[in-house]
């Protein structure tokens, strides 16, 4: 007991406490009398009346689950439909030897060991004149073999359900996403009114970002039952709306031609219009049939999806980090030009490595430049000219001009799996590795190396800055919406982003100038492989990024390397040069020269939209 | 009173109070209501062995938590009421910014492996905390005190009924205010208080949600919602009013079997008891529950230290606001809240909190007879 409350009085506060008690027991007590009061007023007085409305009540509401809303792609192509899909479903009353009825049952249409299992659980709580799900998705053999013998069957028969369905398949898998049974922590986080009669729910992609938008609201209707509960026949009906119609940005021609041009890399392509940021193209390779998801995937398949070494179900477009080596180039040279550390036609001297005053550590290059400026540095992509850039800028300029620009964060692009990439910095470094920065770290970070990670879709809106010369929008797969009514076929306004302003926007220029080099003149590194025969400018910048470090006087062989070893293959650009209409990233994996492998790759998906897009 | 109470107790009986801290005539009324609970609930479901064995799994689990608490000595949990307390806020706090969303509620935190409501468990720090707040100072509080413990009712009931959980956000602030009343707070400013409250009525109102608003006007003319909590209402009355005095039979209630009733297992289990079992069965559930929140009552007078009163009065207050509530909302003389049936109804987490609540009042139960020893 504290000195300055001496004053507890406990017999008095017993004896205060006793009389609260005693009222609110008498409080429980009345209150309890009111319950059993209109308990009784219900039960005894109103009975009759009850008991007659009980008889009478044949009437029941059943819930009408809305239709999904479709995905279409930026032509009408269709990415995302509802189609009747046949199931085998068994009425119990009517079947008299159940296990006698499955057994000849799985001599027609095989059933596995988890169907009947699942089977035998419905069978328990539905009631016996409810038709009970045997077998989902039945093909159209096991449709033709169970019609020839459907008389042997009495109480089976075949119902259409309405499912899902993807006809692009594997194509636009990462890009819509899919659709598969509602969980219970799902069912949890949704309004259980509006899902009453839903099974199915976006898991992945636009399908579970626009859940709610796609999803409709359902209806219901009033139907007259029988004394045993049967359904007699439907009093009133109160439609469900159906979910919105998307139409996504992505063309799907695209998509296929970047899928083709990846031609079995595993990788990652974006491509999106740099003034609405609509995705044109979100490729991750390896993909997946969307399809099989939304009939129920099996244990085992699904176990062998997740566990493959190419991991086919991740979305390299969005969650895919990679450093991106020297396709920052092209910032970087703007930063230093933005802080007046360089001058566009300033020569360096290089001599293939780089080493830090005092130090004695030798930054490589991949190959001595000898005499380089600005434009030289971009196009050959000199690593010494930047390691010297970085160091003059520092690592707390160079992190807050690559900040303007997005990296770091998400762009928050209308779907899953977004991952943030990392942005190095002082206080990024003491917050996660609990250690000073050093200035060797700088470097590697001037060249897209060391800590610094991009996903492709950061890339992508980087190549899109550069090509409105820091207008920025958020990346976004939803176009527009499609409504049935006709209303609101306009595009969505894009949705603008805080934009890279330059003291002097003169500095654009030489920049994106040099991109164009690094295509179009005979020594930039990507045009040996795309840019002798160009319909079109094109700016870009080849990158090639380390998966595996190099210790000190190494030599990089390829051929030696493991395949898993090898280097990432990066490409970012954009054209039409002087009015950019397409910007896109490539990531390669294990790819190796970015010039060589990742730049054809952009070049066919730029050919494609910008040649061919009359056709 | 105390004496009829102790004299009904066995030596087996005394043994086990001794050892396990146990209270026998709080354990039993507790296990008949749960077994009531089970039959209404194998009906309600159907039958469904899923949903009895998960029933049975949260039971078990709440038995557990109940056990452990009443071997708990009640002092250590006086002076951990104050962490508990801020910690549950700091998480209502979490939920609010990172709290998962679900149903247009935000309630949910998901903790990695598993996820829990905060909200839920405020139903126990909450007169923890005023029981600690009012034990070390002389009562009946003066109004100083009791600004103090309206600040620290408020500011959970704010964030609760925000997420929104009215329901929840309810039965914290009657859990908390049934502390301030019973610490003797003195009629005039009760009166002035309750005069206040009613006229906020109307702002209350205006901060209502639309599906809250809905609910009250509801109430009023359920024929206004026939999809939603009209039809609940109107369907659950029928079910109660046809049950008559002796009910249609375990498993033959109609409303509830042909699926007219909504929720039946959950909210409304209580409309499925009343038809099956009739006014004969409901008054027996009445008798029952009474008896258990008047073994609370008896327990709190008895306790020996202004903790221990004031926490064993709250809790078994608390117990009688969701039956009451439930019921009432049931039978239609009060709004529907989303309160479930104490014990009987399926699922939700309240069944592990009221019966770490129970396991509260049997450590303050036994273990005055240690101390006094």
């Amino acid at each position: 007991m504290s000195l300055r409350q001496p004053l507890k009085n406990h017999h008095q506060e017993q004896r205060l406490f006793l009389t609260r008690v005693v009222i609110v027991a008498i409080g429980v007590v009345l209150l309890f009398g009111v319950l059993a009061v209109r308990m009784g007023l219900l039960q005894v007085v109103g009975h009759s009346h009850f008991a007659t409305l009980s008889q009478n009540n044949r009437v029941r509401l059943e819930v009408l689950p809305p239709p999904r809303g479709l995905i279409y792609d930026r032509h009408g192509r269709l990415l995302a439909e509802n189609r009747p899909a046949y199931q085998l479903e068994v009425i119990p009353e009517q079947v008299d030897d159940m296990d006698d009825t499955l057994e000849r049952l799985s001599r027609i249409i095989p059933l596995s060991d988890v169907e009947i299992r699942r089977f035998r659980s419905l069978l328990e709580r539905k009631r016996a004149f409810q038709s009970v799900p045997l077998k989902l998705n039945l093909d159209e053999d096991a449709l033709a073999d169970f019609a020839v013998n459907r008389h042997r069957f009495p109480g089976v028969d075949v119902h259409a359900r309405v499912a899902r369905h993807y006809p692009q398949g594997a194509v636009m898998a990462h890009v819509v996403g899919y659709v598969g049974r509602i969980n219970e922590r799902e069912l949890a986080e949704v309004d259980a009114d509006r899902y009453a009669g839903t099974t199915h729910i976006g898991k992945t992609g636009v399908e579970r970002h626009y859940e709610s938008v796609l999803h409709g609201e359902p209806g219901y209707q009033k139907v007259e039952v029988n004394a045993q509960g049967r359904v007699l026949r439907v009093l009133e009906r109160h439609p469900p709306r159906p979910g919105r119609d998307l139409v996504l940005g992505i063309d799907v021609r695209l998509q296929r031609v970047a899928q083709e041009a990846l031609s079995g890399h595993a990788g990652a392509v974006v491509a999106m219009d740099p003034h609405s940021g609509e995705v044109l193209a979100m490729v991750s390779l390896p993909g997946f049939d969307p399809n099989r998801f939304v009939h129920g995937i099996s244990f085992s398949a699904y176990d062998a999806l997740r566990t493959d070494r190419r991991q086919p179900l991740f979305n390299r477009a969005l969650s895919g980090q990679y450093p991106p080596g020297s396709t920052l180039k092209p910032v970087i040279a703007l930063a230093g030009l933005e802080h007046e550390v360089i001058r566009a036609g300033e020569v360096m001297h290089t001599h293939g490595y780089y080493t830090l005053p005092n130090h004695s550590r030798r930054y490589r290059d991949w190959k001595n430049h000898g005499a380089v400026d600005m434009d030289k540095a971009i196009t050959q992509s000199s690593d010494v000219y930047f390691y010297d850039l970085g160091h003059e800028l520092g690592i707390d300029r160079l992190s807050g001009f690559l900040a303007r620009f997005g990296l770091g964060k998400r762009t928050g692009i209308d779907s899953t799996g977004e991952r943030p990439g990392i942005l190095p910095s002082r206080e990024w470094k003491q917050a996660t590795h609990d250690q000073p920065w050093y200035p060797g770290e700088t470097l590697i970070t001037a060249i897209g190396q060391g800590y610094m990670l991009t996903t492709p879709m950061q890339m992508a809106s980087v190549a899109a800055t550069l090509a409105t010369r820091g207008e920025r929008v958020q990346p976004r797969l939803l176009r527009r919406y499609a409504d049935p009514d006709g209303g609101s076929a306009h595009p969505l306004h894009p949705v603008p982003l805080t934009e890279v302003e330059l003291n002097d926007p003169g500095n654009w220029a030489p920049v994106l100038e040099s991109m164009e080099h690094v295509v179009h003149q005979r020594n930039g590194t990507a045009h040996g492989a795309i840019g002798s025969d160009l319909g079109y400018r094109m700016a870009g910048k080849t990158g090639t990024s380390q998966v595996f470090s190099l210790a000190d006087g190494e030599e990089y062989d390829a051929e030696e390397l493991a395949f898993y070893l090898r280097d990432h293959a990066l490409f970012i650009g954009f054209a039409p040069a002087k009015d950019p209409r397409i910007a896109v990233a490539v990531v390669v994996e294990h790819g190796g020269s970015g010039g060589a492998v990742a730049a054809p790759v952009a070049r066919r998906v730029m050919d494609a939209y910008l040649l061919e897009e009359a056709s | 009173m105390y004496d009829a109470a102790a004299g009904e107790e066995g030596a087996a009986g005394r043994l086990l109070q001794r050892l396990l801290g146990l209270d026998l005539l709080l354990a039993a009324g507790l296990l008949l209501v749960l077994a009531l609970g089970f039959v209404v609930l194998y009906s309600a479901s159907g039958g469904n062995p899923d949903m009895l064995y998960r029933q049975g799994l949260r039971a078990a689990l709440g038995l557990t938590v109940m056990l452990v608490l009443a071997r708990f000595p009640h002092p250590h949990l006086c002076q951990g009421s104050p962490w508990i307390y801020f910690l549950v806020v700091l998480s209502l706090l979490a939920v609010m910014f990172f709290g998962q969303v679900s149903n247009g509620a935000q309630r949910w935190l998901d903790l990695g492996l598993f996820r829990f409501q905060p909200s839920e468990l405020m139903k126990l720090a909450m007169p923890m905390m005023l029981a600690w707040y009012f034990a070390e100072r002389p009562l009946p509080p003066r109004p100083r005190e009791l600004a103090v413990a309206g600040v620290i009712l408020a500011v959970p009931v704010v964030l609760i009924a925000r997420q929104p959980d009215l329901g929840t956000a309810l039965l914290v602030a009657g859990s908390g205010l049934v502390v301030i009343f019973l610490a003797g707070i003195r009629w005039r400013i009760l009166m002035g208080l309750a005069a206040a409250g009613l006229a906020m009525v109307p702002l209350l109102w205006h901060f209502m949600h639309d599906y809250q608003r809905q609910r009250v006007l509801t109430l009023l003319n359920p024929e206004s919602d026939p999809l939603g909590a009209g039809y609940h209402i109107i369907q659950s009355k029928i079910a109660i009013g046809s049950g008559g005095v002796y009910g249609k039979g375990w498993l033959n209630g109609t409303q509830s079997q042909l699926e007219f009733l909504p929720e039946r297992s959950t909210d409304f289990i209580f409309a499925v008891f009343a038809e099956e079992f009739g006014l004969f069965g409901v008054l027996v559930l009445l008798a029952l529950y009474l008896f258990i929140i008047l073994r609370g009552l008896v327990i709190a007078v008895r306790a020996q230290d202004t903790y221990a009163r004031l926490l064993a009065g709250s809790l078994s207050c608390t117990f009688f606001i969701y039956v009451f509530v439930n019921m009432g909302m049931v039978s239609g003389l009060l709004p529907v809240v989303g309160v479930p049936l104490p014990l009987v109804s399926y699922g939700g987490t309240s069944m592990v909190t009221l019966m770490a609540a129970f396991g509260m009042l049997m450590s303050i139960q036994s273990h005055r007879r240690l101390l006094a020893r």
